[in-house]
């Protein structure tokens, strides 16, 4: 345990960055050089202190750690922030991707390129906030302010539909969160306070909890994004610039997920056990209608953005099977999908930026101009697709055992997922790498520059890490994920034995 | 320490190779990787001596791999018989065709990556053989998986070597959903996926039921099928078959290690490995014993027909693997892993052969374009003849104790399963016989049909690419001579110890010594027929294939068409895959779920969409910092309000 405020630490230094660019003044050029350094200099010390925090991270409790605490609105609503086995590493995960999105933004950002890093800064800052709070209205606040950063780096930087696409997001989202809003002010009535950790240990009235649950999902569900509340992803994606997409994919999307594990699985045990299986059925359409959609698309980032969705209903099937592996499976695939699909959308990012076009059929045969690209595109497609040894496959495989335990036609369909994912990859990476090299804006195509090996480089030491080693990821989860079943168990005995008594 | 040494200095010779092969150049990749795999497969046939002739186990732990409650997995290296037989095939038939692809690759311009590739693979296939559980097994299953598709692919700019590739991988997919289906059950049954432990506790589930897709069904039979079908993928099993033949686009050295004598194996190995669980399931063995016959039958009548010199030895392979299979499924596993054992040696040969005719009349496939060339190169044709006898059965050579082992053992178990699989056996024996000597006259003999052109460069193979063919040469010759009695004869118990399990009931492996005489002369008949057929239909009188196919045109094009297997596919799953995947795009996610939400709601608010677009024009800080204070504000009025 350390003896100062690292989670405000971690949480509020992207701020500072913020401050440093907003201070700097200049010429359109000088600034804008100055606001890409101030801003990776910035992710990167960020991402240096909040090793920190999983470095005395103590695997040996579920108790919230590192806890903050200090009155903030009246004396009910505090500033309570702390970390557990289910919040830390989505830190790591997203102080980790910070810098290598400013990287990717080097270049590819030529206008406003100070407020877009100080979109990305303040962006950091609301997404660590999410992973921290430990009361609503401040977990609520990060949230959905998260939105409007992103809403903003779609609207702004993004492609010829942005507009479309970042109200889309952006309605979509909105409609969840309203009802959330809603049940987090119906629990305060009830409960008389807004601290997680003690709503966890608050019983709901088992059937207020169907509607609490249902108004929560109704949020993370969008947030996932589940079937069929999907179709704003591939818009967002496709209209986001490539470091948008990364954090689209990397980090919001897992607040869902995330959402799911700290509100409704310990608050509403029993709306979850009642809604487990709307959640794997919509959780399977997704897997086979969205890989199937992803079969026939002819835009690369609308490809890989249906394959987050296939790859999401994976996740919260895991999640909602409250076993352990489903449920260390599920966090570790989010973990694992952050990094993968974040690094293929940078994959796309460096041909677009280069042809500035996402149609696969303008491309073919660049493994011929392209070798070192060609390899990195492999390794994070067999990722993908979840190849042994590759982050992709500890994740899905222990999420696939996880749902057998509990429901073997739901661990068949999705397994046969697994076979569409193949096609779809494969066949992606065919058409854009593999082939005769006959385009003629292709010919004098360049392969990765330093700067992008700098950028992939850690995406592919981490990908065989945790397909090779997982243990310090799975260490961390243990506790914390035993504890969330312990509760989940209880809580559903408790229950059978009032309606037995009952009867 | 020596087993760590056999399974990761192929990895390390990928890697270098690999990654640094444009410092080390071509020559630099050629020794790291050869070098690297030569000393694995001596180090192989080491340990064939310490662990089988010994009759000892080893388990060496490396490292745990995945660790959730009680789902603990381990990278470790088991080393018992049955793994020592694969290792030392593996890296014998590997450490061969690093060398054979120096030459065969000389004019390539990717030599680091292809020798990268190889060595790649053949630590995947190690990994196989050596695991200790099910979930390594799985790794170095789509490890192999992994290896094939970028070899078969190799030659990128040609589409159909990248169409065979993808169609290699998604097929073997469709068997690994079964693969990876049966090891989760496995979980779920034994909570463990180790095999020591499930192996152990495997009795005790019989007759057990559990649920499974609604029904309730016996518990071994359904995860020896499960498991069964992966093998079928991997193994390219009637059904799952089709990949096989394609994965000919891949240069001839591959198609040697990795779709002969190696990779297509694994399967064969797979069930194997798990014959404390099969042993259980009479059902599962019969369903196993039908597949393999048909499979040996069905693959062989196709090649009668193919004219791509490598098609017709990759169904050849195929048909040989479904003998294997039977010889499983009716208890006979050591003749299996014997057959499994010889065959690599003797098609292997047959493939290297091939690629040095290949090479020779100047990257031609088709025999209708070779003929006549025994004259040119004879050492390539003595190799041919060696591989051919060896496949068919000659008296003495290395299939004729493994094949005619299995052909016995199905007679002697009895069983109608098995007398299926006997007749099966013995009647693609006889296509066998022809199929391979049809490939010897078309090739090697009667009038030469290629090019003035092509038959003035025609030259024998260098010794780099010979010998090679000389060391299988030598294994198709002896192996089965000299390995018979240590691995099926009388001391097969000693030689397999507890790698390898049988029922109380099974006494198979003493009574299929035991068969009438006329069984054991069935499948010499069968070979002796089929190449006097051969004969007569290609060299006496060459007028009659033509004939026979005009006659029998349709049966012709049945054969040609490989069973129209393709053709299903494609029809039933490949087509409706991307239409029900269009409609879903197009009408799903557009018509209904945007029409009826958010886009129906932004028709509604366009102005507000409008003033959005203002945000390019300088309106965003205030935008954002209004928007902020909006939700800020919001919930404090909330709270505050509705609080106290």
């Amino acid at each position: 345990m350390l003896d100062w405020p690292i989670l405000s630490t971690v949480t509020f230094l992207p701020l500072i960055g913020v401050l440093l660019i907003l201070l700097t003044s200049g010429k359109e050029e000088s600034a804008a050089r100055n606001a890409r350094w101030v801003a990776l200099w910035t992710t990167l010390f960020t991402f240096v202190i909040s090793l920190f925090i999983w470095i005395n991270f103590d695997a040996d409790t579920a108790a919230f750690q590192f806890v903050e605490k200090g009155s903030w609105l009246g004396n009910n609503i505090n500033y309570h922030m702390g970390v557990d086995g289910i919040s830390m590493l989505f830190i790591i995960l997203t102080t980790f991707l910070m810098p290598l999105c400013i990287l990717a933004s080097w270049e590819a950002i030529t206008v406003r390129v100070r407020e877009y890093m100080i979109a990305f800064l303040i962006m950091e800052t609301l997404m660590i906030g999410v992973f921290c709070a430990l009361d609503m209205v401040l977990f609520y606040l990060f949230f959905e302010a998260g939105l409007i950063p992103m809403f903003l780096i779609i609207g702004v930087w993004g492609g010829a539909q942005r507009v479309y696409a970042s109200f889309k997001f952006f309605l979509y989202t909105l409609i969840g969160s309203v009802l959330m809003l809603v049940a987090m002010i119906t629990m305060y009535f009830i409960a008389g306070t807004t601290d997680i950790p003690t709503l966890i240990d608050f019983s709901f009235d088992p059937h207020l909890q169907l509607w609490l649950w249902l108004a929560f999902f109704a949020s993370f569900a969008v947030k996932v994004p589940m079937w069929p509340v999907h179709t704003w992803l591939p818009d967002a994606h496709v209209q986001a610039p490539t470091a948008g997409s990364v954090i689209l994919a990397g980090v919001l999307l897992k607040m869902g997920g995330y959402g799911f594990l700290r509100f409704s699985i310990p608050m509403f045990p029993e709306g979850s056990e009642y809604f487990a299986p709307l959640v794997f059925a919509l959780s399977v359409v997704a897997i086979i209608y969205t890989s199937l959609v992803a079969l026939v698309q002819k835009d690369m980032k609308k490809l890989i953005a249906y394959s987050s969705v296939a790859h999401m209903g994976f996740i919260t099937i895991g999640i909602f099977t409250f076993t352990q592996q489903g449920l260390e499976g599920g966090i570790l695939q989010m973990i694992s999908h952050g990094i993968v699909s974040g690094a293929l959308f940078l994959c796309v990012g460096v041909v677009y930026d280069r042809l500035h076009t996402r149609e696969i059929a303008r491309y073919g045969g660049l493994v011929n101009r392209m070798p070192k690209y060609a390899l990195i595109f492999l390794i994070f497609t067999m990722a993908t697709i979840g190849l042994p040894g590759t982050s992709g496959f500890v994740g899905e495989f222990l999420i696939l055992v996880g749902a057998y335990q509990v429901n073997t036609t739901v661990a068949f369909i999705a397994t046969i997922g697994v076979i569409l994912g193949a096609a779809y990859s494969l066949w992606l990476y065919r058409r854009v790498v593999f082939g005769e090299l006959v385009k003629e804006d292709l010919k004098n195509i360049m392969d990765v520059g330093r700067r992008e090996i700098l950028i992939f480089a850690p995406l592919i030491i981490v990908a065989f890490w945790i397909g090779i080693y997982p243990e310090p990821f799975l260490d961390v989860m243990h506790a914390s994920v035993t504890n969330l079943m312990d509760q989940h168990e209880t809580a559903i005995e408790a229950s059978k034995t009032i309606l037995n008594a009952a009867k | 320490m020596m087993y760590v040494l056999i399974v990761f200095l192929p990895l390390l010779a990928a890697l270098i190779a690999g990654l640094f092969g444009r410092s080390i150049g071509d020559r630099g990749s050629q020794l790291v990787t050869s070098g690297a795999v030569i000393i694995a497969a001596i180090l192989s046939w080491i340990s064939l001596y310490q662990i089988a002739f010994q009759q000892t186990t080893e388990v060496v732990e490396l490292m745990t791999w995945i660790d959730s409650g009680d789902f603990d997995v381990s990278w470790a290296l088991r080393i018992d018989s049955l793994t020592v037989v694969m290792l030392v095939v593996v890296n014998t038939v590997s450490a061969v065709v690093h060398v054979y692809s120096i030459g065969y690759m000389s004019h390539d311009p990717h030599k680091p990556r292809f020798m990268s590739y190889l060595s790649l693979f053949t630590f995947a296939m190690l990994m196989l053989v050596t695991s200790d559980n099910f979930v390594q097994l799985y790794f170095g299953w789509e490890g192999v998986g992994l290896a094939s598709y970028l070899l078969i692919g190799f030659w990128y700019k040609k589409p159909t070597a990248n169409a065979a590739a993808i169609k290699a991988f998604v097929v073997n997919r469709v068997g690994d959903f079964g693969f990876a289906l049966g090891i989760m059950g496995i979980y779920f049954v034994f909570n463990s996926v180790s095999f020591d432990e499930v192996f152990a506790a495997a009795p005790d589930q019989v007759g057990q039921s559990f649920e499974f897709l609604g029904y309730q069904v016996d518990i071994l039979t359904t995860l020896c099928l499960l498991l069964f079908i992966g093998a079928m993928g991997k193994s390219a099993q009637l059904g799952l078959h089709t990949w096989l033949p394609d994965a000919m686009e891949g240069p001839t050295p591959v198609s040697a290690l990795i779709h002969a004598a190696t990779m297509v194996t694994a399967g064969v190995f797979m069930v194997a490995r798990c014959s404390p669980l099969f042993e259980y399931s009479p059902d599962a063995l019969m369903f196993v014993t039908v597949i393999g016959a048909s499979t040996a039958f069905f693959a062989a009548t196709v090649g009668l027909v193919q004219n791509d010199i490598k098609r017709v030895i990759a169904y050849s392979t195929c048909s040989q693997l479904g003998y294997m299979f039977f010889a499983i499924g009716v208890g006979a596993y050591p003749v299996a892993i014997f057959h499994l054992f010889t065959h690599a040696f003797f098609k292997a040969l047959l493939f290297l052969g091939a690629g040095s005719v290949i090479h020779a009349v100047s990257d031609e496939q088709d025999m209708r374009n070779m003929g006549g060339l025994w004259k040119h190169i004879k050492i390539t044709y003595v190799m041919m003849w060696i591989g051919s006898l060896a496949l068919a059965g000659g008296p003495w050579f290395a299939g004729y104790f493994s094949k005619d082992a299995i052909i016995e053992a199905a007679f002697a178990s009895g069983s109608n399963v098995g007398m299926y699989a006997f007749w099966m056996g013995v009647a693609a024996a006889v296509l066998t016989a022809f199929y391979s000597w049809r490939l010897l006259f078309m090739t090697f003999h009667g009038e030469p049909r290629a090019s003035k052109e092509v038959m003035s460069h025609i030259h024998e193979s260098a010794n780099v690419m010979l010998i090679p063919l000389y060391v299988l040469a030598v294994g198709a010759v002896f192996a089965g001579m000299v390995f018979y009695p240590f691995m099926v004869g009388h001391g097969y118990e000693e030689f397999w110890g507890n790698a390898l399990f049988f029922k109380p009931e099974n006494h198979i492996m003493h009574d299929f010594h035991d068969v009438p005489g006329w069984v054991i002369a069935a499948p010499l008949i069968a070979t002796a027929l089929g190449i006097l057929v051969a004969f007569n239909m290609y060299i006496r009188r060459t007028d009659i294939p033509v004939q026979l196919a005009k006659t029998h045109s349709a049966l012709y094009q049945f054969l040609l068409n490989k069973w129209y297997f393709d053709e299903l596919y494609d029809f039933v799953f490949v087509r409706p895959a991307k239409a029900i995947g269009r409609f879903f795009w197009t009408f799903g996610d557009g018509k209904v779920i945007d029409g009826l939400g958010p886009n129906g709601i932004a028709g509604r608010v366009l102005v507000l969409a409008r003033r959005a677009s203002q945000l390019q024009s300088g309106y965003m800080y205030h935008y954002a910092f209004a928007m902020l204070l909006g939700v800020a504000a919001f919930v404090s009025y909330f709270f505050f309000a509705g609080g106290h």
